[in-house]
């Protein structure tokens, strides 16, 4: 049974790959413009689900941390660095000060952390909208080039799509690894219970820190991702709304499940492509399917599938448990 | 110097509205752990539905009296009926984030239905100005700081004062305890779901002459009250209050004085600094809840 599934998944999971690799192949320009967006957002996401699902800390302030890294490579590329070294300064950017904005985390309670998070997101929008000499301000930043990945250049739409997945292949991999790490598991201690978590010898100032600079840096990654995507870039798509979107993203996916991101990102990208016939009123549907849903189940879509996953479970065994148990009644 | 009073004047009458607004936020945190992170959108909401009554050829003074009652309907019991109460179950965060979704449902809703443009308001208060002590004072200004005084106080004393306040303070600070000596707790809860509702129609009612209906507004008013009631101190209503008069100063002493552009900035690193040295905030007291 458990081997089955374990097979099954496996070759969902390829099937999965191999479909994001070929049917995007005769997509048209702005299709694989929105698929890409939709690589880097999950990143963004991704990161939030650390931060949130796993170590259980509030931030609003996700689409800042997207904001610089988008700055960092749209003003290096542009001054003719390669993205690799923005991709750099971004990650140590962003992993800098998401763990001087933990600080906070450590003294007070949850709701508390989401105002500082929310007053360093509207101040990170004030710098990029007011430092003109660095970000051009509300001219914005124009001509970002598109970089060349081991020889290939990825001006076309979908050479930078590949370039994109394959990031968020990586990122993936590398979070996939971390969550099973001792650190993965020291982050959910931290979020189930964090006195038992510190009894159990679990430095938590250092994990809950740890949780928020890595969550900030995969926001940093996204971030470097989108400037040459978009090749424009200006304070507005970073203000206080992305964050709130990229939140509702990982609530929605399901916070805490390694796959609520990439279901997330996916209902907020390309819903309202799908969504266009309703025109103006998709944001109100989705507001309101949002508060449904986390009515019904806090955990998001993937929360629904896991506790019917989990009852169908506790079925299957109870009927085994119930046929072993007659048999032992009828044996000899 | 004289330039300063008026800052003040003008300052202590945005900061009267925001504590209007900022002790609703408490109120609703005290008795049933909600974070309204659409307190902003409560504020922007009440406006349009004086407005969509007056459209339809009401009086303005029908029009408030029927945007107040609409207000308490909608914001108050339907927020919490059907919102609140089944969130509640579910924790703290859940429900802070159901309420950041309605902030955008309450926003999409008035742009779509109502208009993406910003629409005029009228003034309660006469337009004009009288001269005090000497000094040229803005009508206006007086007159929205008067009227959030009286609403101040007579909240004050309505929870200090009567029975029906002292069992919300109850109810704030143990509903166990008060179940038991018979204070009906869902009555009170709910009856703070209605002041809330009352206090943001009236703040609504005050602010929107100044800054216009805006289906966006929302954003501002609702930092500028969240900043007040952590500032003030989360677990009081003298603290909110302190709190939105002291963003409403600060904020308008960092217009004249700090650089236009990094105006807005101000508030915010003084709630980064409170957060920082003083999370109870400035007159809260640590782990200890009272209305």
């Amino acid at each position: 049974m458990t081997a089955t599934g374990k097979y099954l998944r496996i070759v969902l999971g390829i099937a999965v790959i191999a479909a994001l690799i070929v049917v995007p192949m005769n997509f048209n320009r702005y299709g694989l413009y929105i698929l890409s967006q939709w690589a880097v957002m999950t990143i963004a996401a991704m990161g939030l689900n650390l931060t949130l699902g796993y170590a259980g800390q509030i931030s609003l302030a996700q689409g800042a941390f997207v904001g610089i890294g988008a700055y960092a490579a749209a003003i290096m590329t542009t001054q003719g660095m390669p993205l690799i070294a923005a991709l750099a300064v971004a990650i140590v950017l962003c992993f800098a000060i998401g763990w001087i904005l933990g600080y906070p985390a450590l003294r007070v309670q949850h709701h508390y952390l989401a105002f500082v998070t929310l007053a360093f997101s509207t101040l990170a929008f004030l710098v990029f909208r007011n430092e003109d000499w660095l970000t051009k301000g509300i001219y914005g930043i124009s001509n970002i080039p598109r970089p060349n990945v081991m020889g290939f250049a990825t001006n076309r739409p979908l050479p930078f799509y590949y370039f994109c997945l394959g990031s968020l292949g990586i990122v993936s991999l590398a979070m996939w690894w971390l969550i099973r790490s001792p650190w993965g598991r020291a982050f959910v201690a931290l979020r189930e219970n964090p006195v038992r978590a510190l009894s159990l010898g679990i430095d938590t100032r250092r994990y809950t820190l740890m949780a928020f600079a890595i969550g900030s840096a995969l926001g940093g990654v996204a971030g470097t991702l989108y400037a040459p995507l978009t090749q424009y870039i200006d304070p507005v798509p970073f203000n206080l709304s992305l964050s709130l979107d990229l939140l509702m993203m990982v609530i929605v996916g399901g916070s805490g499940f390694f796959f609520g991101p990439f279901l997330g990102a996916m209902i907020a990208v390309l819903l309202p492509e799908w969504l266009r016939f309703t025109q103006g009123y998709y944001l109100m549907l989705y507001a309101v399917a949002v508060m449904l849903l986390l009515i019904y189940s806090p955990t998001g879509i993937l929360g629904i599938l896991d506790r019917y996953l989990a009852e169908r479970r506790t079925k299957v065994a109870s009927a085994l448990r119930a046929v072993a148990k007659s048999r032992l009644e009828t044996a000899p | 110097m004289s330039n300063l009073l008026d800052l003040l004047v003008a300052g202590l009458a945005t900061g009267a509205i925001y504590a209007l607004v900022a002790v609703g936020f408490t109120l609703l945190w005290q008795t049933s752990q909600t974070i309204n992170f659409a307190q902003g959108e409560f504020v922007m909401l009440p406006a349009f539905l004086m407005l969509a009554v007056m459209h339809a050829g009401a009086p303005f003074w029908l029009a408030i009296i029927l945007g107040i009652l609409l207000s308490l309907l909608l914001l108050g019991l339907g927020f919490k009926l059907l919102l609140v109460d089944p969130m509640l179950r579910h924790g703290v965060l859940p429900l802070a984030i159901a309420t950041m979704a309605l902030a955008i449902g309450m926003k999409e809703a008035v742009k779509q239905f109502f208009s993406a443009e910003a629409s005029p308001f009228p003034s309660i208060v006469p337009a004009g100005d009288v001269s005090i002590l000497g000094r040229v004072v803005s009508l206006q200004s007086l007159g929205v700081l008067a009227l959030a005084i009286a609403v101040v106080i007579g909240l004050t004393a309505l929870l200090n004062r009567t029975s029906i306040g002292h069992q919300m303070q109850a109810t704030a600070q143990n509903p166990t305890v008060a179940r038991i000596i018979g204070v009906p707790v869902e009555r009170m809860i709910l009856l703070t779901f209605l002041i809330n509702a009352f206090l943001v129609a009236l703040a609504s009612l005050l602010i929107t002459p100044i800054y216009l209906a805006k289906f966006s507004s929302g954003e501002v008013l609702g930092q500028a009250a969240f900043i007040a009631a952590i500032v003030g101190g989360f677990n009081q209503v003298r603290g909110a209050i302190a709190g939105g008069l002291l963003i409403g100063v600060v904020d308008n002493l960092a217009a004249a004085y700090v650089s236009t552009q990094y105006r807005a900035a101000v508030p915010l690193i003084l709630l980064i600094v409170i957060i920082l040295f003083r999370p109870q905030g400035l007159l809260g007291r640590p782990e200890e809840r009272t209305v």
